[in-house]
């Protein structure tokens, strides 16, 4: 099955960053919000340079006030270790009961590398590629313990079977991990692993790694060509494509009304500007171009950044997610409990398990 | 009690935490030990049916089987904490699986989640209590660190705690980028660096908001930038420092605002305390600025006897034969598979130089321990199993729940401790008991607190404010 053309779920995400804020409660009750529509998941973002509290902490910590949507926090990869790095998503995972995700993303700057002093910043393309590594040593880790390790069998006085657990011998460029985890494997086996395409070298990090891949577009002609060379790189790596979401990130300001939309754009399309594509209308002229862009086949969906964390999330839930959901284009309610199951991308097998051989 | 009111004074307070069970043979996970006596039979003896499993690996709801890794276990025993009113709730960590004889250890409880993943999901329900979580000071990064403690400390509204700990391993270090390991002298020269070097950057907020750069140049750490995390509302999360060692003492005196220590005879207690609260002042600090916390075990009875028959119950229970061979291997430093548990100690001595354990803290002196086991058989004519069940597992607190209570305050009244650790045998419900019949006799004893009177973990200790940075 190819996926490259025709039309799925439609899978919408949102943004909960907030400039200078550092109590937990403006963010549970944004999730909340988000969640009352159905959402997919939130993310939040981070880097070391970035005013504001750690991204993985804040998700774990509105973990147990939601119960269904997905939490995807930006963890970066140049000067974390890659052994705590899948130790802190499997927990989210764990603590959320199988609704996390983390955004991989890398630290390019001088000043980044600064407040480290381990090693000088990279190129990008070295610090990406070193990103697939740690996706790749994360998933080892992930699957260092089979789901059913834990045996406690009194017979033997052995609380697990060791014969499933692995070591995870990965031997990458810049590091090298021993394993096994510490941490079992976690509820969705691999929490879901999303990178923003944003350059060549993070496309191909994407293409070969991610579950979910975030493509600026301001058209639905682009944005299906950015979904088109994302499975073609894919598929080159030997990935079936239809495990690949791909969804368009667009900055939401719908504070102006629909008259706001701005023209010549296919009747209030988005435009680009530094911080990529902004979409500048009403809730229903929105409602209309997320059906139109996905109708077309051009995206799994889309991650939505309000420009007003509150007040554009909540004309976004109230007025387009209801809209989209009163068309029949968008759940009314989460049929699954995990963040996979929300995506509909299946929770992968182990891959040191032995399949058949042993009962 | 009377005394201390006599003087107008009130009595000394304890100090509680809650030490979520361990990946060791603390942990009871093969029966339920006050359950059905089949069971714990079947257990104590292995001689439960090939197969049989206990509940625990999905999201068990038996109170004493419970798991080790869901979120639900840790909620469970931060409620119960926080119900009675307990200081803290506290985190171990583990960056490698135990080994034994070059396979990983698989007879005692093996695993966990992040401590500060599953500390900031606690802070989501719970409202007062502390969270303290173990993180190594070898196989980490200041900024990161800093960063991380102080969001949980925000996202608690002031209620985060860091157990600082050491390693010098290089089969930790196989884990990590920086691979390496450092010299064992090193270990507390890092660390004490390391909590420097954090406070820097939580200091280079003032009170008053405004943040300035910061530069820390120094043998360990060469850094510098903008620490993007506001000034936490503890100011410094609380530290703690665990480890029994000089070294390990020195750092405490200077540096850390709690010890977790072992616990003892009350001599050996007050021993332990005089000593390291001597030592404070050297520092510039007030012996009350730095509290003394042992971890101990509690096994309550209606009765003294029913609690000693249940004491003995959770013994059997954590020296499974296998264990106990184990143990034996630890010591003796050899292959001991062939032993027979219910037979004699091995009649030779330990090979000094073993290497057949990792990931542990190896015995300084093999062969006297080897000695006094033996002697302790002969005179008592134990078993190998049961001279490993005599020596290796003794609980701290046995008796009725009026003992308990009464001892305990006992140990902080003659100044042995400021506080306890409790380090439960069962997750998660290992202190249901504790907090339903023991805590009401302390706080009618006057030595425990009826409600939690400020928001933080440095009010519940009576610590003070950290010292405003410098510069102010």
């Amino acid at each position: 099955m190819t996926a490259s053309t025709g039309r799925g779920r439609l899978h919408l995400a949102a943004a909960l960053d907030q400039p200078d804020v550092h109590r937990p409660a403006r963010y549970t009750e944004a999730a909340r919000l988000a969640e009352s529509g159905g959402l997919d998941f939130v993310t939040l973002d981070d880097s070391f340079l970035r005013p504001g509290l750690d991204a993985l902490g804040v998700l774990a910590s509105l973990a147990p006030a939601t119960s269904r949507i997905g939490l995807v926090p930006t963890l970066t990869t140049t000067h974390t270790e890659p052994f705590h790095v899948q130790a802190e998503v499997a927990t989210l995972d764990w603590v959320s009961r199988g609704r996390a995700g983390w955004r991989a993303e890398v630290s390019t700057t001088e000043g980044e590398a600064r407040l480290f002093g381990r090693r000088h910043s990279a190129p990008e393309e070295r610090l990406w590629h070193e990103a697939g590594q740690v996706v790749e040593a994360a998933r080892r880790l992930w699957d260092s313990w089979e789901d059913d390790a834990e045996i406690r069998d009194t017979a033997t006085g052995r609380f697990i079977d060791r014969e499933k657990l692995h070591y995870a011998d990965y031997q990458g460029d810049t590091f090298s991990v021993k394993g096994p985890s510490i941490v079992p494997r976690p509820p969705q086996g691999h929490p879901v692993t999303v990178v923003e395409a944003a350059s060549a070298h993070a496309r191909r990090t994407a293409a070969r790694y991610a579950d979910v891949a975030l493509v600026a577009a301001t058209s639905p002609e682009q944005a299906a060509e950015a979904r088109a060379a994302l499975h073609e790189q894919a598929r080159a790596a030997g990935r079936d494509p239809d495990e690949l979401r791909v969804l368009a990130s667009l900055t939401v300001d719908l504070a102006g009304g629909e008259g706001a939309a701005s023209p010549g754009h296919g009747g209030g399309g988005p435009r680009g500007t530094a911080e990529g594509p902004l979409y500048r209308g009403g809730p229903v002229g929105l409602a209309g171009l997320l059906a139109a862009w996905h109708e077309s086949g051009a995206v799994d969906g889309f991650h939505l950044r309000p420009a007003d964390p509150r007040g554009d999330l909540e004309r976004l839930v109230n007025g387009t997610v209801a809209l989209l959901q009163h068309r029949g284009l968008f759940r009314t309610f989460y049929p699954g409990s995990t963040l996979r199951e929300h995506l509909r991308l299946p929770r992968p097998a182990n891959q040191y398990a032995l399949t058949g051989e042993q009962s | 009690m009377s005394t201390a009111a006599d003087r107008g004074r009130p009595p000394r307070q304890i100090h509680l935490a809650a030490h979520f069970p361990g990946v060791n043979n603390t942990t009871v996970w093969s029966a339920d030990p006050f359950g059905r006596p089949e069971d714990v039979l079947a257990a104590e003896n292995g001689t439960a049916k090939p197969g049989a499993r206990r509940p625990g690996g999905g999201p068990a709801r038996h109170p004493f089987l419970g798991s080790q890794i869901d979120f639900s276990s840790f909620e469970h025993l931060a409620r119960t904490a926080e119900r009675g009113l307990f200081d803290f709730f506290f985190l171990a960590e583990g960056l490698r699986l135990r080994e034994h004889k070059g396979r990983i250890h698989d007879l005692d409880v093996v695993g966990r989640p992040e401590a500060l993943t599953v500390l900031s999901a606690l802070a989501g329900v719970t409202e007062h209590l502390g969270l303290a979580g173990t993180v190594n000071a070898t196989f980490n990064e200041p900024y990161e660190l800093a960063r991380r403690l102080a969001t949980l400390d925000h996202l608690s509204g002031g209620r985060a705690a860091w157990n600082v700990v050491t390693s010098s391993d290089a089969f930790t270090g196989a884990n990590f980028r920086r691979g390496g390991y450092l010299d064992h002298a090193d270990r507390y020269t890092r660390a004490a660096e390391f909590l420097a070097t954090a406070r820097e950057l939580w200091d280079s907020w003032t009170p008053e908001g405004e943040q300035r750069p910061f530069a820390h140049r120094g043998r360990q750490f060469d850094i510098a930038g903008r620490f993007t995390v506001p000034r936490a509302p503890q100011g410094h999360p609380v530290v703690i420092q665990a480890g029994d060692s000089a070294e390990g003492r020195d750092f405490a005196a200077a540096s850390a605002d709690i010890v977790f220590t072992r616990h003892g005879t009350l001599e050996a207690g007050r021993a332990f305390y005089a000593e390291v609260k001597g030592r404070l002042a050297a520092h510039g600090r007030r012996p009350e600025d730095l509290k003394i916390m042992p971890g101990v075990t509690v096994v309550l009875g209606d009765t003294d006897a029913e609690a000693e028959e249940r004491a003995a119950v959770i013994r059997r229970l954590q020296v499974s034969p296998q264990n106990a061979i184990l143990a034996l291997e630890q010591v003796w430093g050899v292959d001991l598979s062939a032993l027979d548990p219910d037979g004699p100690l091995p009649d030779f001595d330990p090979e000094p130089d073993s290497s057949l354990a990792q990931g542990r803290v190896r015995l300084a002196d093999p062969l006297a321990t080897a000695a006094k086991w033996r002697a302790l058989a002969e005179e008592k004519g134990l078993s190998a199993r049961q001279t490993v069940i005599e020596t290796t597992a003794r609980q701290s607190f046995v008796g009725t729940p009026a003992a308990v209570a009464a001892e305990m305050a006992e140990f902080v009244a003659a100044e042995a401790a400021d506080g306890f650790i409790l380090v439960p045998h069962v997750t998660p419900g290992g202190l249901d008991e504790f907090v339903d019949k023991v805590v009401p006799l302390l706080q009618e004893r006057g030595v425990f607190r009826t409600r939690y009177e400020g928001s933080t973990l440095r009010a519940h200790l009576g610590l003070g404010e950290p010292a405003p940075p410098r510069g102010t």
